[in-house]
């Protein structure tokens, strides 16, 4: 019982001052967190509540009417079918060839030479988007009218998809391209991130049952890592749904939905960046919040549906395996300034 | 249980007594047919520039027991991994002298390490089955291997040959992971077998393992020398002692600011713990090493 009393009167060491900036370290820290999520709520509050003007006349019949004519008329379908269509575009281009540079560089070849081809990978992810862009217009464009689209319209011309080529090179498909090269740096990255946490036992024991490469790699590396794929593609997709500027500059910005790939379209995020400006009727000011609440909601499920693959599939590992490491992906995708 | 104080250090009471040692005589294996399969002369294992193991000379009998023993880093694991190429995704790595495998030169240029691996099977330190169901860890290698005929009986007779099967047979679907450490050492050595190899490579495969789930595994390789060649490395002298028809000890030679691993003695492990012509394993299989 003296002991314990004894400790209250213990002679401090130190002095009040010391005390104080324990308090001060949490005080800040604290506010910092507190103003993080006041920023995110008052966004969210301020595009919702000028989005209600325009929800409150054309309510959830928005989603799916396709014609903006800027003055009058305001429905969401085309922008909404634009963003899904090259996001999708985007994501099926830049997954194969996004998880094939993250298998080269993690598990075929050389780490010197993953050392000088990785960081240029990651370096396109921060080229700035309007760069981009601009690449889009003058040389990929072109490219586009002259060979690409004419191709594969001769070839695949009897699907919908694949109608007449466009005339200025700039259109969807064009834009599902330049988001590609923007989606494929992060699928890259963090893919390779991914498989690099893939325990060499593992793979030395796919090895010494005689396996060859490919399928040691099919069957531990890819089968191990599938979750965590999944996630880097939605991430990668995340980008693309977002992208504003570089989307804008080569889409041929039109309000229509159509099948071909090859027409003008818009997109959630370009009409965001082309429309909001300051003398704007009240009902197109509240019909472009109305827009982003749509995208809000996209990227919100998105990310959800990110974080919940990886919850789910993450396995009891006995051996602190594989699936441990996935959970990294969200930080992988913050070091690489993915926009979410 | 009877093992388990075995599994112990080995300890100045047995300085004392060094004869005590329980040891597997050659003689008792009569499926040993003297038949060499493995033939290694003068190999000398390079880590780039470094020296690694010198000089290594010997020859493993089929349907025997092979022991590999010695002090961390004298090389024993090096040469285990090289009879199978499991080294050849090291970088650096560069093995010189002859290396035959049933008169086959393991490192001849145009001989494809996948094949060999086919051949000869190998179990880790650390028990490393697939993030996958039971059933999918052991079919998984037969199945790329184009062996998918009968492929259930082919799980079933390889978990009963790795004495697993009572215990997993209920369970096969879930996931492999879920095993303790001891049964997915033996899942492992299913995995192995379950392509019918001529060989099995075992590194340390209880050096993880509680001394039940050892002398389980140690059962097992009595069973298992009926039908493969192997060799096991060790840093248990005992388990040499108590599985090994033939031992070599290794060691490591310190001269010149370098460290490189030698074969010292290899010879029946009787012979090699009872009457050693080498003062440097006599020290060491007597506890007086180091």
């Amino acid at each position: 019982m003296n002991s314990i009393a004894g400790t209250a009167r213990l002679p401090s060491s130190r002095r009040f001052t010391d005390r104080v900036g324990d308090r001060v370290l949490f005080g800040l820290t604290a506010l910092a967190s507190l103003i993080a999520v006041v920023v995110i709520a008052l966004v969210i509050y301020q595009i919702v509540h000028g989005a209600v003007p325009a929800m409150s006349k054309y309510g959830v019949g928005f989603l799916f009417h396709d014609t903006w004519n800027g003055s009058t008329i305001f429905g969401g379908g085309a922008t909404i079918f634009g963003t899904l269509v090259t996001s999708a575009g985007a994501l099926l281009i830049a997954a194969p060839l996004g998880i094939a540079i993250g298998l080269y560089l993690s598990q075929l070849t050389s780490p010197r030479t993953a050392a000088v081809i990785g960081p240029l990978v990651e370096l396109l992810a921060a080229v700035p988007s309007v760069i981009i862009g601009l690449w889009g217009i003058v040389v990929l464009a072109p490219i586009m009218r002259s060979t690409i689209e004419p191709a594969l319209h001769n070839v695949l011309g009897f699907i919908p998809l694949f109608g007449s080529p466009s005339l200025s090179g700039s259109g969807i498909f064009t834009a599902i391209v330049i988001l590609a090269i923007m989606a494929l740096p992060i699928i890259a990255a963090i893919t390779r991130d991914l498989f690099l946490t893939v325990p060499s036992e593992l793979k030395d024991g796919a090895l010494a049952l005689g396996a060859t490469r490919w399928e040691m790699v099919r069957g531990v590396v890819l089968g191990s890592m599938r979750p965590g794929i999944a996630s880097a593609c939605i991430l990668g997709a995340a980008r693309a749904l977002g992208e504003a500027i570089a989307v804008l500059q080569v889409i041929g910005f039109v309000f229509q939905a159509h099948a071909n790939l090859f027409d003008n379209g818009s997109t959630l995020a370009a009409t965001l960046a082309n429309d909001a400006t300051s003398n704007n009727t009240t009902l197109e000011t509240a019909s472009v919040f109305y827009l982003g609440v749509i995208l809000l909601g996209i990227e919100l499920l998105v990310n959800l549906a990110a974080q919940a693959i990886v919850r789910h599939y993450r396995l009891p590992s006995a051996t602190g395996g594989p699936t441990q490491k996935i959970v990294d992906v969200s930080a992988a995708a913050t070091a690489l300034d993915v926009e979410m | 249980m009877d093992e388990s104080p075995a599994e112990v250090d080995v300890t100045m009471s047995q300085v004392a007594a060094p004869l005590a040692i329980e040891v597997q005589e050659a003689s008792e294996n009569d499926a040993a047919t003297g038949e060499v399969v493995f033939d290694l002369h003068d190999v000398n294992v390079y880590y780039g520039q470094a020296l690694a193991v010198a000089g290594v000379s010997l020859e493993i009998y089929k349907n025997h027991i092979t022991a590999m023993i010695g002090p961390s880093g004298c090389g024993k694991s090096t040469i285990v991994r090289s009879l199978n190429r499991m080294n050849d995704s090291v970088s650096g790595f560069r093995l010189t002298g002859e290396c035959t495998y049933h008169g086959n030169d393991l490192y001849a240029s145009g001989v494809d390490p996948v094949e060999v691996r086919r051949r000869i099977g190998m179990v880790f330190q650390r028990p490393n089955p697939f993030p996958k169901s039971i059933y999918d860890n052991i079919a998984w290698a037969p199945r790329i291997l184009g062996l998918k005929e009968n492929l259930d009986e082919r799980v079933e007779k390889a978990l009963r040959g790795a004495a697993i099967w009572d215990e997993v047979k209920d369970r096969l679907k879930t996931s492999a992971l879920g095993l303790s450490g001891g049964q997915q050492q033996r899942l492992c050595i299913a995995r192995s077998i379950a392509i019918e190899p001529d060989v099995l490579l075992l590194d340390e495969p209880c050096s993880s393992l509680d001394p039940i789930s050892t002398a389980s595994v140690e059962d097992l390789m009595q069973e298992l020398k009926r039908d493969y060649t192997i060799v096991i490395v060790t840093h248990n002298m005992q388990q040499a002692a108590r599985v090994a028809e033939r031992t070599a000890f290794f060691s490591l030679d310190v001269s010149e600011g370098r460290r490189t691993g030698i074969l010292v003695e290899y010879d029946e492990t009787s012979k090699l713990f009872t009457r050693p012509t080498d003062k440097r394993t006599e020290d060491y299989v007597t506890g007086r090493f180091g």
